[in-house]
Parts: structure tokens; sequence; C-alpha cells
């Protein structure tokens, strides 16, 4: 078996799973249900099984994890998943981390931001804006948070409305959440 | 419900007249499925091998840890019976090997996610916690995990609104 990533890359790993992922021919109604499951939707990814092993949970986070990240209006697409790249770093969650940046690298077509954040962490070479949302979703996702007034106003003054600062408080905090299942309940190991 | 009458909001302390009103509305939804959340997480209807109990003591500790007194206020409502010890910091299972593993979890992914190892699931499991309770108690420390943050942003978002 090959050896758990260490490293931040943007090339998406496996994921495999520490608890073995429900078997779907003994899932119940709760769980299909939860996992939407459909006659035309029969592939399902290890970790979606994995978390169907609490379906009451997975039940809400599903349509909860797709408000926050893919809703209209609000921050850009790009930025809510800088905001979860910034907490992943700080989780150290390799998974999550490759995901979003590679995501963010597809919608805004330059390499360079995801570089220097995984090279430099909190201290990347990354414009104005994006280093104001970097810093504040970085501070908000330390234990305790480390975020104050003075980075919401730098937000603001780099031109972001109200609504777009709650967005990234959303994204960070989403991927407080999700840093703390996918990390702990997997390891990320290379694509074969 | 009112998204003014959720956990989230009342800990933050924005209502109906605060300047942020109209950037939460648009965000309803999102409000409405974290107050779903978190009664999956704390009040759940089949709560398996992790009792209520256990559920708002962890919770008032994870809040503690995090330096977030109202939302250890708030979790310290669903108490009953053996939570209280749960919540103290300072208690780490003592004589009950199966709580001790789960304190010591909750405390890691807590403080230091990235620290967590394949290790820290195998003594959850040899603690007598199955794969559900793992998932279980994995969901309710995430969970709170964001509820705490998003309460934090919204607070300072309110600080400068």
């Amino acid at each position: 078996m090959s050896e758990p990533i260490k490293e931040f890359t943007t090339t998406v790993p496996f994921w495999q799973p520490r608890i073995a992922p429900l078997e779907l021919e003994q899932a119940t109604d709760a769980q299909l249900e939860a996992m939407k499951v459909t006659v035309s939707n029969t592939k399902i990814g290890a970790y979606t099984l994995v978390l169907a092993l609490d379906p009451e949970t997975l039940q809400q986070r599903t349509p909860l994890f797709n408000g926050i990240m893919y809703s209209r209006g609000g921050l850009s697409r790009a930025e809510t998943e800088l905001g979860a790249v910034a907490a992943s770093v700080v989780n150290k969650c390799i998974y999550c981390a490759a995901v979003h940046a590679d995501r963010y690298n597809q919608l805004t077509k330059d390499e360079k931001v995801m570089d220097s954040i995984f090279e430099s962490g909190e201290e990347a070479n990354i414009d104005p804006r994006q280093k104001a949302l970097l810093d504040f979703a970085t501070k908000l996702s330390k234990c305790p948070s480390e975020a104050t007034k003075a980075d919401v106003e730098r937000l603001i003054e780099n031109g972001l409305s109200m609504g777009e600062v709650l967005d990234l408080v959303l994204s960070a905090s989403l991927f407080g959440w999700a840093n703390r299942l996918m990390h702990v309940l997997g390891d990320p190991l290379p694509q074969d | 419900m009112s998204i003014f009458e959720t956990i989230v909001t009342k800990a933050s302390n924005i209502s109906a007249d605060s300047p942020l009103a109209g950037a939460l509305s648009l965000r309803s939804e999102i409000l409405e499925l974290t107050e779903n959340s978190h009664e999956a997480s704390l009040r759940p209807n089949q709560p398996g091998g992790l009792s209520l109990a256990e559920r708002a003591g962890l919770a008032c500790r994870m809040a503690k840890r995090n330096d977030e007194s109202v939302l250890a206020r708030h979790y310290e409502t669903l108490f009953s019976v053996g939570s209280q010890a749960v919540a103290d910091t300072n208690f780490d299972g003592g004589d009950d090997s199966r709580m001790k593993a789960i304190i010591r979890h909750t405390d890691l992914v807590t403080l230091n996610p990235k620290d967590a190892t394949e290790d820290d699931v195998t003594a959850l499991r040899s603690a007598g916690l199955d794969d559900a309770d793992i998932v279980r108690l994995s969901e309710l420390i995430a969970f709170v995990a964001y509820q705490i943050r998003l309460v934090a942003g919204l607070r300072l978002m309110a600080e400068v609104a």
C-alpha cells in the first residue's frame, strides 16, 4: 500500500477511509435518503458511504455544504474556494486543500496564488485582496480564533461587501467542519 | 423559524434590526440548515452509542477550548445527568476508559486536527466505540468547530457593521 501524502498538492489524491464504508446493499431507508441515492445514481464515493453511518447529520450536511459553496450572489466561487483552502492549510487537510486549490485554479486560470500559499502558508505573496481573505480565513480557523475586528475592516477596505464577508466566514467555518472529517477519518493517497 | 431566533444569530447578538439583517437574510437557508445540523449533532433522534448528555457535555467542553463562553452556556442548557463532568476541561475521563478515549480524541481534534492519525481512530475502537459511533463523534466535533467559528465571525462583522 502506498504511503499517505504529507505535502500540499493541487493534484487531487485518492481518499482512503480509516472506517469501513457502508455496504450499499445493507443501507437503511434513512441512509439511502441521506445519500440521495436514486436508481440513476448508484456510484457513491467512499466518503459519503462512511458519513452515511450517521444518516441524521449527513442528511442536513449535504445541502448546507452545497449552499455555502455554490450559492448564487455574494462572494465569487473562486474566493469561496480560497476560504476553504485557508482552513485546510491550517488544519493540514491535504485532501481538502488539493480539491479546493484545484477548483480555485480552474476558476481563475492562475496557479500562482495556490503555489504561493502552499509554499509559504500565511506568508504567501499574493495580491492585497486575496491576502486579506487568506489572513482572515486563516485566523478564524485557529483554535481559538485569532481573527479580529481589524481583519474584517481590512476585508471591507479591500472592497468586500458585508454579504461577501459573511460568505467568507461561512466557507472558512465550513472547512473547520469538513477538515475534521476528511483528515481524521481517512488518508490522502496518490492516485494510481 | 426566523433566522434571528437561531442559536448562531442569538449567540452573536444579531437581531432583525441589525445592519447585518439584510446580508443574513440572503443566506437564510444556510442559517436554517445550520440549526438543523445542530439538532442532528446535539439532539439526534437516534443517538446510537453517544448519549445526548455526553454530546452536550462534549460540545460545552469544545466551546471552552475555543474560549467561546456564550456558546458554552448554550450547550449547558442541553445538559442532563453526566454532562457536567465531561464539560470540565480538568476532567480526563478518570477510570472510565471509554470516556477517557472520547475526551482525549475530542480535545485533540478540537485543538489540533492536523495531528490526528490513524492511531487515534484505532484508540477509539479499542475503547469500545464501533464505526458508526466514531462517525457520530466525528460529526459532533466537526459541527461544533463550524458553529463556534461562524459565531466568532458574525460577532466581528457586527462590530464593524
